[in-house]
C-alpha cells in the first residue's frame, strides 16, 4: 500500500528550502562518477536536469522519442516565463509570485513547493541570460517584461512569441555540451516502455529503438521521468502529435501514485476547430490578451447574422459588443486566469452568442492598433499574427481573430514529495509530468518556470539526498532477471498489439475516444456524464485490445505501432481522469462540476471536504484504483474564494 | 479538391526507393498539407498497407521536425512556413504533387520521407553553446545589451533546425544553420568570450560530416521557413577569418 509522505521541511516557509539545502545529504565528486541517472524526456525539465546533473559529474543517460532533444514540445511555448525579479518596480516579490500561483491554482497546490518555485524563479532568468538566451530588451539594454493572466504585475520575461523555443534551445545547448564531454549519453528516437524495479527501488528502464524496433534495458541508480503531460488524450489539443502520457502511465502501473488526473488546463485562446480532418489545435499566446480585447455580439441576432455570413465583425457598433470579461471581471478584465476566461467563452457560446461556427469568440486588436500603431503591435505579436493568417487565411490586423478554448496542459501528474520523488524510491518526476506546483489551474508563463526550476535548481539537489545512500551500490547488468523480466513483458505487449489484426485504425480509436473525453470530462463535467465516461472507457479499452489494426512490423520504423501503445494508455488515463473528476464533488480551477457553481456561474469550491491532493494507486487492469489523500495545509496564505472582479 | 500524389517510398536506408502514385479526393482547401497526408494514410491503413512515414510533431511551425520536399521546394510553395503550416489552399484542384524527403548525404533516409538529421546535433555538440554551468551566474540585468544587438541575435536564434537550408542547397551546405548559431552567440557579450573557438569547431565539424560549402546562391535564405538572413553567413565567415588570422 502506497504511503504519501510529503517530506515538507520544518521551519517558516521562506526558510524551508534554504534549511533543506543546508541539511540534505550530498554526494562527493568521486562518487558521482559511479552513479548513473536515467532521464526520460528532453523538454525544459529533462534537458535542464540532464545538463545540470552531467555538469555535477553524474553519469547521465537521456532519452527522447524525437530525432533530436531540441524537438521536445516545450519548444512551442510562446508567451513567456515568470520570475519575481521586480525589475519593473511594480511591487513584485517572491511572496507575491508564491501567492499568485497558489491563488491561481485555486488553493489546491502544496505551499512549500510553490514557495520554492517562486524563490528559484529569479535564478532561472539569470541562468538563461548567461547561456545567451536572447530575451526581449528595452532600449536601455535591460530586460523587458509583459503581463500575463492572474497577476497584477509585469513579471513575464519573453523572447518575441518564441520564449519556449529560446529557453529550450538554451537547455538543449547545455545538454549537448555535456554530451560532448561524455557525461551525458543521448538516446534519440528511443521510447521508454517500462520502468524496472529491483528490491522496491527504481533501477532502470526498458526502451524501444523507434528506428529498428530493438528492445533494450538500461540501468540507473535513479530514474527521472520528464516526459510531459497527457493532454493529447483528448486527440485535439495544443500538444505536439507525439506528446504522450505513456512513461508516466507505466510508472503508475508499477506503483507510483498518480495525482489529480482530472486537473487539465483548457486554454482560452486557441484557433477554433474548423473541420473533421483536423489533427491538432493551435494556441494563440496568452500574451495577446495584454492588448487584445475579447468580445461577442451583445445581440443574439447579430451573432446569428455573423454566423450566417451576413454581417462582419467590423459591422458591429461599439455599443453592440459585449466585452464580457471586462464586464464580469473589472479588476482583471481580459487578463483573468485561463480557467475563468475559458469558462466565460463557453458560457457566451452556449448561450448562443458565439461567432464563426458558433464555438468561437473574437479577440480584437483594433483598439491596440489605434492606440499604439500597427508597427508596435507587429513588433509584439508579429509572428503570432502571421501564424494565425497562415492557418485561417484571415488578416488579424484588419479583422478580429477568432478563438476558442482548447486542451493545453495537465496540472495533474505523477505524485511527488517535496524532493520530487514519487512513491517508488529512486523514481523522480519533474516538469509537467508531476502534479506538484500548479494546483487546479496553472497561470500563464508558469510552465516554463516550473520545468526549468525542477531541472536546473531543485532535482539536482534533492536527488543527491537519495543517491548518497547508494554510493556503494554497483551498476547492475541489464542481464539481471528483473531487467529481463521487464523486457519480456514489454515485448509481449508489443507482440499482442501486432497480433490483434482488427478492423479499426489507431487514429480512429483515438479520435472517437478523444471526442468523448472532451464531451464528458472536458470544460464542464457532471456526475452522470462522468459515470458514463468510466463505463464507456472501460468498454473502449476492451475494444481497443480486440479491434485495433496495426500495419507493418515491429522490427522497423513503424509510427502506427508507436501510436497504438500510446493510445492504449490514453484510454486508461481517461478512465482515471473521469474517476478523479467524479470523486471531486466541487469545482476548482480547471475542474468544473456543473452541480457545484454559484448563482453567477462561478466555480464553487468545497474546502471542508476536498482540500486535498487526490493520489491514485493502481491495483490491476480490471480493478478499481485506490484513492489516497494528501491534506493540503495553508499556513502562509489565507484561503479565500478567488475573486478577479475587484 | 482531388489530387494526385507522387510520393517517395523507401523501406529503410539500404532499400531501393521509388515513387508511388496515390489519389486523394475531397480534400478541404482549409486542411493542412500534413492533414492531407493523414487522410491518405488512413486510406492506406484501411487497406492494411503501410502508411507513408514522415516526421512531424508540433504542427505549428516551431519544433523543426517536419520537412518535406514538395514539388521541388523544401516545405512547398508557400514562403516563410514549415510543411506543417502549408495549407492545401496553396494548391489547385486536380494538381499532381510530388513529395520527396530531404536529399543530402549527411541526412540519410530512415524510411520514406523520414531522414536522420542527427548531424545537426553533432554540430551543436561541437561548440554551439556558451560554456556556463548551472548556478553561480551574475544577475540577468548586470550586463545590459543593446536592443539592436539582442534583436539581431534573436533573428538568428529563430532557426528551428529543420534542415531546409541543406535540402535547398545544391552543395548540401549547412552554412545557414551553423551561421545562425554562430551569429546569435557572437552578437551577445556572453558568447563573445569563446567566439573564436566556437566558430572554428563548428565549421570543422560541419565539414567533417560531409556538408558542402557555400557558393552564395541564396537558395537557403529563400527557402528558410524562418527567413533567416544570408547576412549571418557573412558574419560567420568574418568570425572564422578573424579566428584563424588574429
Amino acid at each position: 500500500m502506497a504511503k504519501l509522505e510529503s517530506k515538507i521541511p520544518e521551519g517558516p516557509i521562506a526558510e524551508k528550502w534554504t534549511r533543506y539545502k543546508a541539511h540534505q545529504k550530498l554526494v562527493n565528486p568521486a562518487n558521482k562518477r559511479k552513479l548513473d541517472i536515467i532521464v526520460v524526456g528532453t523538454g525544459l525539465a529533462g534537458a535542464s536536469a540532464s545538463a545540470s546533473l552531467g555538469e555535477m559529474g553524474f553519469k547521465v543517460k537521456t532519452f527522447c522519442i524525437q530525432d533530436s532533444p531540441r524537438r521536445a514540445h516545450s519548444i512551442a511555448a510562446q508567451g513567456g516565463i515568470n520570475a519575481a525579479k521586480n525589475y519593473q518596480n511594480d511591487g513584485d516579490s517572491v511572496y507575491r509570485l508564491f501567492y499568485d500561483t497558489i491563488k491561481g491554482g485555486d488553493y489546491r497546490a502544496r505551499e512549500a513547493n510553490v514557495h520554492r518555485l517562486a524563490e528559484v524563479s529569479n535564478l532561472i532568468i539569470d541562468q538563461c541570460v548567461a547561456q545567451g538566451v536572447p530575451f526581449a530588451r528595452e532600449y536601455g539594454g535591460l530586460l523587458d517584461n509583459r503581463s500575463f493572466g492572474g497577476a497584477q504585475v509585469s513579471r513575464t520575461f519573453y523572447a518575441r512569441g518564441q520564449t519556449g523555443q529560446q529557453l529550450l534551445l538554451g537547455a538543449y545547448s547545455a545538454l549537448m555540451r555535456q554530451v560532448e564531454k561524455k557525461s551525458v549519453t543521448l538516446y534519440t528516437r528511443t521510447e521508454m516502455l517500462d520502468v524496472v524495479i529491483v528490491d522496491g527501488k527504481a533501477r532502470g528502464i526498458v526502451t524501444r529503438n523507434l528506428v529498428t524496433g530493438e528492445i533494450d534495458c538500461h540501468f540507473g541508480h535513479a530514474v527521472v521521468i520528464a516526459s510531459g503531460g497527457y493532454g493529447n488524450a483528448f486527440f485535439l489539443s495544443t500538444n505536439a502529435m507525439g506528446s504522450n502520457g505513456s512513461a508516466a502511465w507505466q510508472v503508475y502501473k508499477k506503483g507510483a501514485c498518480f495525482a489529480n488526473p482530472s486537473y487539465v488546463q483548457i486554454h482560452p485562446t486557441c484557433i477554433p476547430v474548423h473541420g473533421d480532418f483536423q489533427s491538432k489545435l493551435t494556441l494563440m499566446s496568452e500574451s495577446l490578451r495584454n492588448d487584445g480585447r475579447i468580445w461577442v455580439p451583445a445581440k443574439k441576432e447579430d451573432a446569428e447574422a455573423i454566423r450566417a455570413g451576413k454581417l462582419k465583425p467590423t459591422d458591429i457598433a461599439e455599443a453592440d459588443r459585449d466585452y464580457y470579461l471586462e464586464r464580469r471581471y473589472p479588476a482583471f478584465g481580459n487578463l483573468v486566469p485561463r480557467d475563468v476566461a475559458s469558462r466565460a467563452a463557453k458560457e457566451r457560446c452556449d448561450a448562443g452568442y458565439g461567432v464563426g461556427t458558433g464555438l468561437a469568440v473574437y479577440l480584437d486588436f483594433s483598439d491596440a492598433i489605434n492606440r499604439l500603431g500597427k508597427e508596435v503591435v507587429e513588433q509584439r505579436y508579429g509572428n503570432l499574427f502571421q501564424m494565425y493568417e497562415k492557418i485561417v487565411d484571415d488578416n488579424p490586423y484588419e479583422t478580429p481573430m477568432m478563438i476558442y478554448p482548447a486542451i493545453h496542459y495537465t496540472m495533474g501528474g505523477i505524485w511527488v514529495d517535496y524532493e520530487l520523488q514519487t512513491t517508488i524510491p529512486g523514481l523522480f518526476a519533474i516538469g509537467e509530468a508531476n502534479f506538484s506546483d500548479h494546483g487546479a489551474n496553472r497561470l500563464g508563463a508558469s510552465a516554463l518556470m516550473q520545468g526549468l526550476a525542477d531541472g536546473y535548481f531543485v532535482l539536482p539537489y534533492t536527488i543527491q539526498n537519495y543517491l548518497s545512500d547508494d554510493i556503494l551500490t554497483p551498476r547492475m547488468s541489464p542481464e539481471a532477471p528483473e531487467f529481463q523480466e521487464a523486457k519480456k513483458a514489454a515485448q509481449a505487449r508489443i507482440d499482442k498489439l501486432m497480433s490483434i489484426n482488427g478492423q479499426v485504425s489507431v487514429d480512429s480509436f483515438h479520435r472517437r475516444f478523444g471526442l468523448k473525453l472532451w464531451d464528458l470530462v472536458g470544460m464542464a463535467r457532471n456526475k452522470e456524464g462522468l459515470k458514463q465516461a468510466v463505463a464507456d472507457f472501460q468498454q473502449m479499452k476492451k475494444e481497443f485490445w480486440t479491434q485495433v489494426r496495426i500495419p507493418g512490423d515491429k522490427n522497423s520504423f513503424n509510427p502506427e505501432l508507436e501510436k497504438a501503445g500510446r493510445v492504449a494508455d490514453f484510454i486508461e488515463i481517461g478512465e482515471l481522469m473521469a474517476r478523479d473528476a467524479l470523486n471531486r464533488e466541487e469545482s476548482c480551477g480547471g475542474h468544473f462540476r456543473e452541480e457545484f457553481q454559484t448563482d453567477e456561474g462561478e466555480a464553487l469550491r468545497n474546502d471542508t471536504d476536498f482540500m486535498y491532493a487526490a493520489a491514485w494507486e493502481y491495483k490491476g487492469f480490471d480493478e478499481d484504483p485506490v484513492l489516497h489523500k494528501e491534506a493540503l495545509v495553508y499556513e502562509n496564505i489565507k484561503v479565500q474564494t478567488r475573486n478577479y472582479k475587484k | 479538391m482531388d489530387l494526385t500524389l507522387k510520393i517517395w517510398r523507401q523501406e529503410n536506408r539500404q532499400a531501393k526507393g521509388r515513387f508511388e502514385t496515390y489519389l486523394v479526393t475531397n480534400i478541404s482547401p482549409d486542411s493542412s498539407f500534413l492533414e492531407m497526408l493523414d487522410i491518405l494514410n488512413q486510406q492506406l491503413v484501411d487497406k492494411f498497407e503501410m502508411p507513408v512515414c514522415f516526421d512531424h510533431d508540433c504542427r505549428e511551425g516551431i519544433c523543426g521536425m517536419c520537412g518535406l520536399y514538395i514539388n521541388g521546394r523544401p516545405h512547398g510553395p508557400d514562403t516563410g512556413v514549415t510543411t506543417c503550416q502549408l495549407h492545401m489552399r496553396k494548391f489547385k484542384d486536380g494538381d499532381t504533387i510530388t513529395v520527396e524527403p530531404w536529399r543530402a548525404k549527411p541526412f540519410p533516409i530512415i524510411r520514406d520521407l523520414v531522414v536522420d538529421r542527427s548531424a545537426f546535433d553533432k554540430i551543436i555538440e561541437a561548440g554551439g553553446y556558451v560554456s556556463v554551468n548551472t548556478g553561480g551566474v551574475p544577475d540577468a540585468n548586470a550586463l545590459p545589451i543593446s536592443k539592436k544587438d539582442a534583436d539581431i541575435a534573436m533573428d538568428a536564434a529563430a532557426c528551428i533546425g529543420c534542415g531546409a537550408c541543406v535540402a535547398s542547397c545544391k552543395n548540401a551546405s549547412a552554412m545557414l544553420f551553423v551561421s545562425a548559431k554562430v551569429s546569435q552567440l557572437s552578437m551577445l557579450p556572453q558568447g563573445k568570450i569563446e567566439a573564436k573557438e566556437r566558430v572554428k569547431k563548428m565549421v570543422a565539424k560541419m565539414d567533417e560530416l560531409g556538408f558542402g560549402n557555400c557558393t552564395n546562391t541564396g537558395a537557403c535564405e529563400a527557402e528558410c521557413p524562418k527567413e533567416i538572413s544570408l547576412s549571418h553567413i557573412a558574419r560567420m565567415n568574418r568570425e572564422l577569418y578573424a579566428a584563424k588570422i588574429l
